[in-house]
């Protein structure tokens, strides 16, 4: 007994010297694969534009309603902003397909086929000598695997985006800034018939332009394979 | 070498084997704090109840939409179903929040079940953790249902059965069957719960309906416990039962029109709910003229009909 304590306290001691595991090898679910979007809520604000001047349930601040007012789609194009509408604080809603894969050992990557987007949400500090990179559409996504409690334990995946280029949180453009930052938590649960669900509960907070956080949890349905991936640009028109 | 395949390979899969191991056990003992008050949060659409026909968001069979359509709301002006209630579902479809307490064992202070309390309209959710066996198919059903739930996964796992024919999926007159059953799960990050509600019935419905519904920790406590009283609406007892016949249900186009939504994503057609169905309208689509009224937070609600 007393040599394998004694053992373990080595090993222990040894393993002080040793690499941390990766966020891939540590990861506790499996999120890569295929994902189609289920839309069974929202349906009206997804799927479709909305009335130009709508902006239900969503807690627009006073500064948002000009810009919300003067939405010209058209112009947004002829600028080539017509991806405002994809950025990291909308993408998850808009209807299309998600190809989730580990770009590396410590980096999740997120491809769209709406709007062709790539997410890339990165494990671990970044290195202190980093340069501050120019905000887009997409931003700068810190990743963690975050423990939930449960007698099997659980656990999320949590997000935190920022640096983002102003965009739109719906497409007839009810305006988010940049200083807007996102945490999302991805969660996995059993589809009654067979299948797996992705569930993606969204908090969007913005100093600018909303009043209160806006709180969205799209689904998505795994997929076999990539057979229905079908990338298409983004558009400011639909 | 072999110091270095030790050190770099196989004792870090011992320790995070270890830590995996004490974290799970401490895990036991930890589910997270689901007894309080959890306020909607009110930015996600998944009510649809404002106007009639309004099935956008759901997989109908063809008997489920004709039996949606069908449907008057007159039937709730009834005296003996004023009180009936929407069912268990309207738990998260429903406007309010949520008001969830623990009962325990006082010999060994085990949860024995959560309780989610009732609305006016609505009759509450009961979730027992105890472990008891599902009644019989034969035992009676109710507009509550019968719920177990488990933790799994860092989550409550919920299946209701049991559910009374005539409950709801959907305000607008869409209805479930006593086959229908409900898998919950209620994830807690921080102060925020998201309930995910998957509803199958496979008599209406050619998919499950899945809604998600997040709540905030209320820092005050919250009582939506109304008693529903019965009153003169217009309907005397022995009355038939308003309804309207196939083909001659007058609300039919009225929210398409409203909103120029294509009809069979308002009839609640399967291929609605998917990315394709978009590129398919793409061409076709009109988009409704600009709002000029209840735009914004406070209107919440879709625009009621003012007859």
């Amino acid at each position: 007994m007393t040599r394998a304590i004694a053992s373990l306290v080595l090993l222990l001691a040894a393993s002080a010297n040793a690499q941390t595991p990766s966020a891939r090898d540590a990861a506790p679910i499996d999120l890569t694969g295929y994902w189609v979007s289920y839309v069974t809520e929202n349906w009206r604000y997804r799927m479709v534009t909305p009335p130009k001047g709508e902006y239900r349930r969503i807690p627009a601040s006073p500064a948002a309603l000009p810009l919300i007012n003067g939405w010209d789609p058209v112009a947004d194009e002829k600028a080539g902003n017509q991806c405002k509408s994809f950025g990291a604080a909308a993408i998850m809603n808009v209807p299309g397909r998600l190809h989730i894969t580990w770009q590396d050992a410590n980096t999740l990557r997120i491809d769209t086929d709406a709007g062709t987007q790539t997410r890339r949400l990165r494990f671990g500090a970044a290195p202190a000598t980093a340069k501050p990179q120019p905000s887009s559409w997409q931003g700068e996504s810190s990743a963690q695997w975050e423990p939930t409690s449960g007698t099997e334990g659980g656990s999320s995946l949590r997000v935190v985006t920022s640096n983002l280029r102003a965009g739109y949180l719906r497409k007839n453009g009810v305006p988010y800034s940049e200083r807007a930052s996102v945490t999302e938590h991805f969660d996995l649960a059993p589809l009654p018939q067979g299948g797996q669900l992705l569930l993606v509960n969204i908090v969007v907070d913005d100093p600018v332009y909303l009043n209160a956080p806006y709180v969205t949890s799209p689904h998505f349905k795994k997929e076999p394979d990539g057979s229905k991936w079908d990338p298409t640009p983004c558009s400011s028109t639909w | 070498m072999l110091i270095d395949l030790v050190t770099r390979r196989i004792v870090p899969v011992i320790v995070l084997g270890l830590l995996m191991v004490l974290l799970g056990a401490s895990r036991a003992s930890a589910q997270f704090e689901f007894s309080g008050s959890w306020a909607p949060i009110g930015t996600e659409d998944v009510q649809n109840d404002s106007l009639p026909v309004d099935y956008l968001g759901l997989a109908l069979t063809d008997e489920g939409r004709t039996r949606a359509l069908a449907y008057d709301e007159s039937q709730k002006s009834m005296m003996e179903r004023q009180c009936q209630g929407w069912g268990a579902a309207y738990g998260v479809l429903g406007p309010f929040g949520l008001v969830a307490s623990a009962q325990t064992d006082p010999a060994t202070n085990r949860v024995v079940s959560y309780t989610i309390d009732s609305w006016e309209d609505w009759n509450g959710l009961t979730i027992w953790m105890d472990g008891r066996p599902r009644p019989s198919q034969y035992a009676l059903h109710t507009q509550a249902g019968f719920t177990t739930g488990r933790w799994e996964g860092g989550a409550l796992a919920a299946r209701t059965t049991h559910i009374k024919a005539g409950g709801f999926i959907r305000k607008t007159g869409v209805p479930l069957t006593d086959q229908a059953t409900i898998d919950w799960r209620f994830y807690r990050h921080g102060d925020v719960i998201t309930v995910l509600m998957i509803a199958s019935d496979p008599v209406i419905l050619v998919e499950p309906e899945i809604v998600s519904k997040s709540f905030r920790l209320s820092p005050r406590p919250l009582d939506y416990r109304t008693p529903c009283v019965p009153g003169y609406e217009g309907r005397e007892p022995g009355d038939g039962v308003p309804h309207f016949a196939p083909g001659q249900n007058p609300f039919a186009d009225e929210f398409m029109k409203f909103y120029s939504l294509p009809r069979e994503a308002v009839l609640g057609y399967p291929e609605t709910l998917y990315p394709e169905y978009r590129k398919k309208i793409r061409a076709t689509y009109v988009p409704p003229p600009p709002c000029k009224e209840a735009c914004g937070q406070a209107g919440n609600f879709v625009r009621r009909r003012e007859n």
